[in-house]
């Protein structure tokens, strides 16, 4: 066997409301990369509900499956492994995704491989450019907010992390207040940049020198100054107040994610997750990393996809790391 | 060539494989237990002691529900998935159809159900005839004290069958008495040849086009379309 024979892996997401099929080589380059989403399902909802989300996949997985397959031009013979979202998300859509991984591997005889969620987020980014270790991770989504520092590849530690809500989960939760369809993140972000951040809304800095997150506070804060306005029947400025609570949320996110990058020396910071879409912790970002190389993948690779399931798998398929046919959906599986 | 069937819409997990003759092998447990975890262990043992490769597959047929949401979609997904990378048909069936199959011989109205909570269930009436399981009475996701009702009418024996026999058993024989035949606990199970065995009535579909059969739709849907339904009316 030619041991610089290319890997390509086959990679598939199903952990909320994207049906994600994807083949990647050598955990760098996309060959293919199909996401069908379910936001439109949702909208009406005003979130993701669980049962419609795991219906909607049982109907897309085999049809995003075979287009990623058709449209890559590979055979089976070139595919190396299946990778597979095993956890964080939500458990009815976990386990369809794991199920179809779990029969195709069977089917044609091909190493499994259990893949951390976020472990993807953050490998989205050697899609872009390669690693350089240490490097710190600030994966924030609708379900995470996160900071993970890499010594090496598929070696994770954990130094911080929300206590409450997601940071994504906020700005879904502000823009339901403030009358914005759902997601709402893009929504704010974008109503955030015609008002002033003169509403002083709290910062959670919990204590000194730690990583974590707090963003309840700071929800109902927002949250008491719309019923207050509207006790008082005091008009509210709804940009004013999408940006002061951006403001917010992206100052904390920005300082402690450059803290903890000065702390641990890291060589590269990467910014992952669907809020790294947002334009405002971008530029604050970029403001405060000036030495620093920041990574910011572009906006397919930020919200959910199956080739960073790949890319990170490759690396464990590498590594030799396989998973059993007793893989199973695991919402809460550890980042390790 | 070979057939492989799944079933784990309920508690039962069943495969089988089978030729258009013969039952070759067939595994099935009758517990609440992980399907997810189970499901493919299962069909790999099966498939080895058998001594048969995915490859020699011809058809894969599945339950397709009513029964437990989760778990018609482990058998779903598993077999849409392995039929695609196949490259071979799928055909799902109903799970209450199969279980009819137990009452194969009785001349009764066969009424196989599925606990569905609430006091609902998971129902339909089938008749054997014509050398296979025909439905009289349709699908349908109904209070079982309604269903007794209508079973009543028909004026004919009706064989239970069910593996929530337990939840229901006093409710059936205050109603139908005499009427009411229900069996000893081993035709309770349904039995994965006998999807292999119904699959045989059934054109094959895309499969991709093979979707679970809830009989019910998800609670957020439900409660969407009546407030969709309040506002059209208030709207004129
Ligand atoms: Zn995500």
């Amino acid at each position: 066997m030619n041991k610089n024979k290319d890997i390509y892996i086959l990679g598939i997401e199903t952990s909320c409301d994207e049906t994600a099929v994807a083949i990647v080589k050598n955990g760098r380059e996309i060959v293919t990369n199909i996401v069908a989403s379910q936001i439109d399902s949702h909208k009406r909802f005003g979130g993701v509900v669980p049962e419609i989300a795991s219906r909607h996949h049982v109907e897309q997985i085999t049809i995003v499956l075979e287009e990623a397959f058709n449209q890559s031009q590979l055979d089976w013979d070139d595919i190396d492994a299946i990778a597979v979202t095993e956890g964080p998300g939500l458990v009815g859509a976990l386990l369809v995704g794991v199920n179809a991984a779990k029969a195709i591997a069977f089917a044609k005889g091909k190493p499994l491989i259990g893949v951390h969620h976020i472990a993807g987020h953050i490998y989205a980014n050697r899609l872009i450019k390669e690693f350089e270790f240490p490097l710190l991770s600030l994966i924030v989504s609708g379900g995470h907010t996160e900071l993970v520092l890499m010594k090496k590849h598929g070696q994770y530690e954990k130094i911080g992390e929300t206590r409450d809500d997601a940071a994504g989960e906020a700005y879904d939760k502000v823009a339901r207040m403030l009358g914005l369809p759902y997601p709402g993140g893009p929504y704010i972000d974008r109503l955030a940049k015609e008002g002033e951040a003169k509403i002083d809304f709290p910062r959670a800095w919990l204590e000194r020198g730690s990583y974590d997150f707090s963003f309840s506070g700071l929800k109902s804060a927002v949250i008491n100054y719309i019923h207050n306005a509207k006790q008082r029947n005091v008009e509210i400025d709804k940009a004013d107040i999408a940006a002061s609570f951006q403001a917010s949320v992206v100052e904390v996110l920005t300082e402690k994610t450059y803290h903890a990058a000065q702390q641990f020396g890291v060589k590269q910071v990467i910014v992952a997750g669907g809020v790294a879409a947002n334009k405002g912790l971008r530029t604050s970002l970029k403001k405060r990393f000036k030495t620093t190389e920041l990574l910011v993948p572009p906006l397919h690779l930020c919200t959910d996809n199956a080739a960073m399931i790949a890319a990170a798998g490759t690396i464990k398929f590498k590594q030799g790391k396989r998973s059993d046919l007793t893989l199973n959906a695991n919402p809460s599986l550890p980042l390790q | 060539m070979y057939t492989l069937a799944i079933d784990t819409s309920n508690n039962v997990l069943g495969v089988a494989i089978t030729t258009k003759d013969v039952v070759i092998g067939q595994i099935s447990t009758n517990l609440k237990k992980n399907h997810s975890v189970r499901l493919m262990p299962t069909i790999d043992l099966l498939m080895k002691q058998v001594e048969i490769k995915p490859s020699q597959l011809e058809k894969i047929v599945v339950a397709k529900g009513p029964g437990s949401y989760t778990g018609v979609r482990i058998g779903l997904t598993t077999a849409k998935s392995l039929a695609w990378a196949l490259n071979i048909p799928v055909i799902g069936v109903s799970s209450l159809e199969v279980l009819a199959y137990q009452g194969r011989f009785h001349d009764a109205l066969i009424c196989p159900f599925f606990d569905a909570r609430r006091g609902t269930v998971y129902t339909a009436g089938y008749i054997w005839h014509d050398g296979k399981m025909s439905c009289q009475l349709d699908e349908t996701n109904i209070l079982m004290t309604d269903w007794l009702d209508i079973l009543l009418k028909e004026e004919k024996e009706v064989v239970f069958l069910s593996p929530d026999m337990n939840v229901f058993y006093e409710q059936i024989k205050d109603k139908l008495g005499m009427l009411a035949v229900i069996p000893e606990a081993p035709y309770h199970i349904a039995n994965a040849a006998h999807l292999a065995l119904a699959a045989t009535h059934y054109r094959e579909e895309s499969t991709h086009l093979l979707t679970p059969n809830y009989l019910r739709l998800a609670e957020a849907e439900a409660k969407w379309r009546q407030a969709q339904k309040r506002e059209n009316k208030h709207g004129g």
